[in-house]
């Protein structure tokens, strides 16, 4: 089990959750079961970059969203769905970071290990598990937001390019500050 | 002194999609290694299959890129066979070189692949004209990475003394404590660098956050940094690591700062110096990384070849720290 990750650079936190989805999570998690399902279905090698980690239970912890998404990366008995922030299932791994910044990275726009030296991304648990889910998830033909955007038809494309507009904007304001 | 050569870009591949981003982005060539101890990037999750490095050859080809093997690592004392194993299945799959470190593995590429060619890693840490000429001489080595300790007007010396290509770094991870061979990974690991191809393996690493916002890394039993709150990190390897000694007050980089190489503002120096090849580093780097840096990096020679201004692309954001040096190419006083 990891610890609660708190960064000062990470401070969006419970208050605001500017990207609070609107669906209950009992609405969510079949949609996010499809998700999993389709990605597993169209990139099956992915898997085999998890090594022995492909049965442990990731969180993925959008710190700027009132939820958090619990992840088993297991094609055998896939898992993918939204839990209260209240109630963390035991989990590996966490990984903690910005929704915007986090979409970015499935978009394989975005490198990890600059996110991680620029502290806007935090991993807590065991390093060697994150590492393989990241060079699985690097290793898709599709960028994954993509395959996700598309399951959606044109809305979902449309959503993804707001979002990648709005990390764009959030990248840009970043490097204005520093 | 000849006219200088368009040098080649050489770009990093740690997964068959990164190497199909390399090549789209105008790498010449990508080196890539498989997921064995003969690789001297050997983590967990990382590296190529046989059958990855068969489709990923025949895509880099028909992108007219070529393809460079890392056996770059030191087979343990008479152990020699996986890395003999490797040097064949490259030559099966069409590779267009290999890149190595140890004379055992030159000498069996020599023998039983004339016509591989054989690169000299920068873990060989050749950097004399005598010592780069002995391998050219006894194991027909076509080209040298050199370790990143030379100044550009060492770099053009060296050009003119020795009979082969010279490839040198241009931008990435600088850790050069005698590139890559120093013992204080296996000390605190158990694993070596040299032989079992893993710095620093993420099954090792911790990190551990304080109440404050503070980050530790832990590597084994070792505590080899804490960053504050705001502070940016770096790569979790002893030698970045910042400890504390009678020398200096409080915590203190004692081997090297986390701070990446860019050269980009050096390349016309390097490319009047005659350097044949620039490396870029960063095997364990995302397929975003591999894209931004080659793009970046392809423009600039080009736009230097063709006599214009190169347009340096900010990479600050990608380097470990976000700190970037010319390193020792400028100054031997780059700490
Ligand atoms: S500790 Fe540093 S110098 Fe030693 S092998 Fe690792 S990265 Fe290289």
């Amino acid at each position: 089990m990891t610890s609660e990750p708190k960064s000062s650079r990470l401070s969006g936190g419970p208050v605001g959750f500017p990207f609070a989805p609107p669906l209950p999570l009992f609405l969510l998690n079949p949609i996010l079961k499809r998700i999993v399902h389709r990605i597993a279905a169209q990139n099956p090698d992915m898997f085999d970059r998890l090594g022995p980690h492909r049965h442990a239970y990731f969180l993925i912890d959008p710190v700027d969203m009132p939820l958090m998404l619990y992840l088993r990366p297991d094609p055998e008995a896939l898992d993918f769905r939204a839990v209260n922030r209240r109630a963390l299932p035991p989990h590996v791994a966490r990984i903690s970071g910005k929704f915007l910044d986090l979409l970015t990275l499935m978009d394989t726009e975005q490198d990890g290990d600059a996110l991680f030296f620029s502290r806007d991304l935090i991993v807590t648990g065991d390093t060697e598990a994150v590492v393989c889910l990241r060079n699985a998830l690097d290793d898709v033909d599709e960028p994954i937001a993509e395959s996700v955007a598309d399951m959606f038809g044109a809305p979902g494309r449309g959503a993804l390019n707001f979002l990648r507009r709005a990390a764009e904007n959030a990248q840009k304001r970043k490097g204005a500050s520093t | 002194m000849n006219a200088p050569v368009k040098p080649e870009l050489i770009c990093p591949a740690g997964t068959p999609a990164a190497l199909r981003s390399a090549v789209d982005a105008g790498a010449d060539a990508v080196y890539c290694g498989y997921q064995n101890a003969t690789n001297a990037r050997n983590f967990v999750g990382l590296n190529f299959t046989p059958e990855e490095m068969e489709k990923s050859i025949r895509y880099a080809h028909d992108g007219g890129t070529k393809v460079l093997i890392t056996l770059n690592t030191f087979p343990p004392s008479g152990n020699v066979q996986l890395w003999k194993d490797m040097v064949d299945l490259s030559a099966r799959l069409g590779a267009d070189a290999c890149i190595v470190a140890d004379i055992a593995v030159a000498a069996y590429i020599q023998k039983h692949h004339p016509d591989m060619r054989i690169h000299l890693s920068v873990q060989a840490a050749a950097s004399s004209p005598e010592a780069i000429e002995y391998y050219v001489r006894e194991f027909g080595v076509k080209r040298v990475v050199l370790p990143r300790i030379m100044t550009v007007s060492e770099i053009r010396g060296l050009v003119e003394e020795i009979p082969c290509e010279v490839e040198t770094f241009i931008f990435g991870n600088h850790g050069l404590m005698v590139e890559g061979r120093c013992s204080l990974t296996n000390y605190v690991t158990g694993q070596s660098t040299n032989m079992d191809g893993a710095c620093s393996p993420a099954a090792c690493v911790k990190y551990e956050r304080a109440e404050d916002g503070s980050m530790s890394t832990i590597l084994g039993d070792y505590m080899i940094d804490r960053f504050g709150p705001e502070e940016t990190a770096g790569y979790p390897t002893i030698c970045k690591g910042r400890y504390k000694c009678d020398a200096r007050d409080g915590g203190y980089y004692a081997f090297e700062e986390p701070i990446s190489l860019n050269a980009s503002t050096m390349l016309p120096e390097l490319i009047n110096a005659g350097v044949h090849a620039f490396k870029i580093e960063g095997r364990q780097r995302s397929r975003a990384y591999v894209k931004k840096v080659v793009a970046a990096f392809r423009e600039a020679v080009d736009s230097i070849m063709a006599g214009e201004e190169p347009k340096l692309a900010d990479l600050v954001a990608l380097t470990e720290g976000q700190k970037q040096t010319e390193g020792a190419l400028k100054t031997k006083k780059w700490r």
